[in-house]
């Protein structure tokens, strides 16, 4: 299933004046599998994807194709096609879906094509409207959405972005069971021509779509593997069994 | 709705929804209508009713109503609140006022006022190109173009943004009228540039010609509404506003938010340049007090009274207040600022998104009536 596509990273290290939310973190995100991060709290996954979407700055090495992630700002890590998601779903709220939609896709355009308005809907809007199933909805202003559907237009947003890297933190938080699943079936079928990572708490929903986990703990890569082997894995336990004194600290 | 469903939702679209989908989103054409009527208001009905004085009064309230329609874009859509663009409308204002000077004091002459410091003073070698009224038009875009372009390019590029942003135009706004103030041989001081003979050769004292530049400063009022009406309607106006209410996700998109303000402060800075270049023949004067921190504090008032974010409400909003100062001021003299400083208090209140929500309120109030009836 994986294709050729995927973000390299070596020895990646964040150091906030002395505490080191990634260090040495060593992975590798493939095309066409869904890659989970999962970790406690404070466990430095979402910082590992700021240091790679130019949010922090992180030492090291870290590549997608011939780019330097590390390197780059973070609106040309996005032009550069590596797209991500925040934890709270960040929607241009006055905007109606078909609009948010619609500004997504202007990486593709010229600089001059942005002083015309917009005549019709264009063809990869529309497919990206209806993968993400709100074609219905194309008139609302995004702010009065459900939860669950913000979520969606994110990532309906990545799709006319035409990322081909997608960092998701925490999409599935907050969603009822049915929304869940659809989300997981959305990511089955947009990630064959994809590297898809991730970031997520809940191990049902981890168990049910993840091709490969990366756990992350205090910074570090602790385990990577299959969800069976994360499972059999005992630092991971001890981790997860600990987790509920030393939990819930910073992140 | 359901992701799983939506391959089906392309094809069993219902009847309204594909009429929706054949006539896209709803044009805004009712603005243009608005404009063409507001045209028709300040190009043929004032000039036929009014007198000589009251038109030439109009015509300032134009001048600020242009700055005004310049802040509704930054501010109203961009987040920008420019509490400075005193410093915009004096560029352009300055260099008018400087060429009209200098067509006063005739080929080769030196205005009055330096004269009266020093009748041996010779002309200061930045006034030089302002005898050529060619350069002057071209220096009142391009002056605020560049200076908006540099400075905005440096204040966004680091992420400077809300109050900060707004105390540093204001702070540049007094700055300059310091300078200006400071400056008395060069540029006149606080006693500003005046006595102006003619304009382009029209002589200012016809009241002919006085009612010809009224005319241009109304028409380029229309034309920069028309200009904001095309920016709001188009992409880039989308853009404009999801960068004013989700900056980072905006980065994250692949753009450089950076550069979405800064083009929309620099229209505004364009727009207030002409809007003072206009005001110089129409005033008859332009002195630092039209360019500080009261009077750039004026301008905002005038948009946010309008309503900052809607077409008409920054220009409506200034055109209004500029004749509630005249008014009220022909009566109590000082007292208007209490009024208006009042009018502002209950209109931040009770309407913030400014007089011009106020049709809008009232038929929310109405449906919600009906349907609670």
């Amino acid at each position: 299933m994986s294709g050729q596509d995927y973000v390299e990273v070596q020895g990646l290290t964040v150091d906030f004046d002395g505490f080191k939310a990634n260090s040495e973190v060593d992975v590798t995100f493939l095309q066409g599998r869904i890659h989970f991060l999962i970790g406690p709290n404070g466990a430095g996954k979402t910082t590992l994807v700021d240091a790679l979407t130019g949010l922090v700055q992180g030492t090291g090495y870290a590549r997608y194709g011939n780019k330097d992630l590390l390197s780059l700002k973070s609106h040309q890590i996005s032009r550069a096609g590596v797209g991500r998601t925040f934890q709270t779903a960040t929607v241009f709220e006055e905007l109606t879906v078909l609009q948010n939609l619609d500004i997504a896709g202007g990486v593709h355009r010229r600089a001059w094509g942005m002083v015309r308005a917009r005549k019709g809907i264009p063809a990869y809007v529309q497919e990206a409207m209806e993968t993400v199933g709100l074609a219905d909805l194309r008139d609302r202003p995004a702010g009065i959405l459900a939860h669950g559907q913000k979520q969606w237009l994110e990532i309906g947003m990545l799709l006319v972005q035409d990322a081909k890297v997608m960092f998701l933190d925490e999409t599935v938080a907050g969603m009822s069971h049915e929304e869940r699943e659809e989300t997981g079936e959305l990511l089955r079928r947009i990630a064959p021509d994809r590297t898809i990572v991730v970031i997520e708490h809940d191990m049902e929903f981890v168990r049910k779509y993840a091709d490969v986990v990366t756990v992350l703990h205090a910074g570090k890569v602790l385990a990577e593997g299959t969800v069976a082997e994360i499972q059999a894995n005992p630092q991971v336990q001890e981790v997860y069994l600990g987790r509920s004194t030393e939990g819930a600290t910073h992140e | 709705m359901s992701a799983a469903h939506a391959d089906r939702t392309g094809t069993t679209s219902s009847l309204p929804a594909l009429v929706r989908r054949r006539l896209g989103p709803a044009q805004p054409w009712g603005s243009l209508v608005g404009i063409g009527v507001l045209a028709l208001l300040l190009l043929v009905v004032a000039p036929g009713v009014l007198d000589d004085f009251r038109l030439n009064n109009l015509g300032k309230y134009c001048c600020w109503a242009i700055v005004a329609v310049g802040i509704g874009l930054a501010w109203g859509r961009g987040g920008m609140l420019l509490m400075g663009q005193g410093v915009y409308f004096a560029l352009g204002a300055y260099a008018m006022a400087m060429h009209l000077t200098l067509e006063s004091a005739g080929p080769d002459g030196v205005p009055v006022f330096m004269i009266l410091y020093d009748p041996l003073a010779p002309l200061p070698g930045f006034w030089e190109p302002f005898r050529s009224g060619a350069f002057t038009l071209i220096a009142i875009v391009v002056a605020p173009l560049l200076v908006a372009g540099v400075l905005g390019a440096a204040i966004f590029k680091r992420r400077v943004k809300g109050a900060y942003f707004a105390i540093l135009s204001q702070a540049l706004a007094v700055a300059l009228a310091y300078l200006i103030g400071g400056t008395i041989k060069l540029t006149g001081g606080d006693t500003g540039l005046s006595d102006f003979k003619s304009f382009f050769g029209y002589d200012l004292a016809d009241p002919v010609n006085r009612r010809m530049i009224y005319t241009i400063a109304a028409g380029v009022l229309i034309g920069c509404l028309l200009l904001v009406w095309q920016l709001y309607r188009s992409r880039f106006g989308e853009l404009l506003v999801a960068t004013r209410d989700a900056e980072e996700r905006v980065r994250f998109l692949g753009y450089d938010p950076a550069n979405i303000k800064l083009v929309a402060y620099v229209i505004a800075a364009v727009m207030a340049s002409i809007a003072g270049a206009l005001f110089v023949p129409i005033a008859g004067i332009i002195s630092p007090k039209e360019i500080g921190a009261a009077a750039s504090i004026l301008l905002i008032a005038g948009v946010a009274l309008g309503g900052r974010a809607s077409l008409f409400g920054p220009a409506l909003g200034a055109l209004l207040l500029g004749y509630g100062r005249s008014t009220l001021s022909e009566r109590y003299e000082n007292g208007w600022i209490y009024v208006l400083a009042l009018m502002f208090i209950v209109v931040t209140l009770l309407l913030p998104e400014g007089l011009t929500s106020l049709p809008r309120r009232a038929a929310r109030l109405v449906t919600s009536r009906r349907s609670a009836a």
